[in-house]
């Protein structure tokens, strides 16, 4: 399975792919995204992707707008999409679950936090 | 809404929280912490790191982290695990999304008395001898913190957007600590 880390900060996507590693989660490749946009084009691209992983607060294209139009495409509607995100109000959760995403975890997590997020997923 | 004005003593227990929340879970880190205060004057010119993300809605302002470049390389080691030595991309990346976990988790807190609130796209300075101004007149709530003989200063600003309310006085103000 290919997984694909959605997020505008380089740090947070390197400190993602690492937690991945540690998970033993059974990944072929991880692609990477920094925003929205960039995000929607590697899903065309690459039709392998398995699982999503993406912040909200990203330039271009946020992450509601970004899961807004892959649940919108049948073919990804079923993709799992975990939020990994500083937005932890409560509106912002509400709306990403209304929206279709399978999880929210908050920055900061730790990597048991994502790897439990992600045994549930899997 | 009953919206309660947050005051001095309320931002920093906000301030310390996240700030330490974020430093423990993502760096393992326990910082030190400094004596916080109020400052209304502009900060003198300086050297370093000052990373800031804007504040939007009923409330508006700014939070910042700052530090010298050093102490930021030592940051960047510690979150990335890999040893920088000097400033680069992966330094500054890593102190702006520091600085977006820090105020993006005080902003969480501060919603639960001031409603929504946006949050921008952190901006990350690195230099010598730069001043930053804000351009209307603000009281910064300054809370320091050390690491590894280091420090590191969080400073959040807050007023009321126009047509909102009107902010009481601060009462509670504390002198800079000389650390």
């Amino acid at each position: 399975m290919d997984v694909l880390i959605v997020d505008d900060s380089a740090a947070i996507r390197k400190i993602l792919q690492r937690v991945l590693r540690q998970a033993e989660v059974p990944i072929d490749e991880v692609f990477e995204a920094g925003d929205g946009v960039e995000a929607l084009a590697t899903l065309k691209a690459k039709s392998t992707v398995g699982l999503i992983l993406s912040d909200i607060n990203m330039p271009n294209m946020d992450g509601i707008q970004f899961l807004t139009q892959v649940r919108a495409i049948p073919e990804w509607a079923s993709v799992p999409i975990v939020m990994i995100t500083t937005e932890g109000s409560q509106n912002k959760v509400m709306e990403a679950v209304q929206l279709g995403a399978s999880g929210y975890v908050r920055k900061p997590f730790t990597a048991d936090q994502i790897k439990e997020k992600l045994t549930g997923l899997m | 809404m009953n919206v309660m004005i947050p005051d001095h003593d309320h931002l920093v227990k906000i301030v310390r929280g996240a700030t330490n929340g974020v430093f423990s879970t993502m760096l393992a880190i326990d910082l030190e912490q400094g004596d916080a205060y109020i400052n209304t004057a502009s900060p003198p010119a300086g050297d370093g790191i000052l990373s800031f993300v804007g504040l939007a809605g009923s409330w508006v302002g700014t939070g910042s982290v700052s530090c010298t470049a050093d102490c930021a390389c030592k940051i960047a080691s510690q979150f990335l695990m890999t040893e920088y030595t000097s400033v680069n991309e992966d330094v500054l990346d890593a102190i702006a999304e520091i600085t977006n976990m820090v105020i993006g988790n005080v902003k969480t807190l501060l919603e639960e008395d001031l409603g929504p609130m946006g949050l921008s796209i952190p901006t990350v300075i690195f230099g010598r001898n730069f001043a930053s101004r804000t351009v209307r007149t603000f009281e910064w709530t300054v809370v320091p913190f050390l690491f590894d003989g280091e420090r590191i200063i969080i400073q959040i600003c807050l007023a009321p957007q126009k047509s909102a309310i009107k902010p009481k006085p601060h009462v509670n103000v504390h002198e800079p600590a000389v650390n």
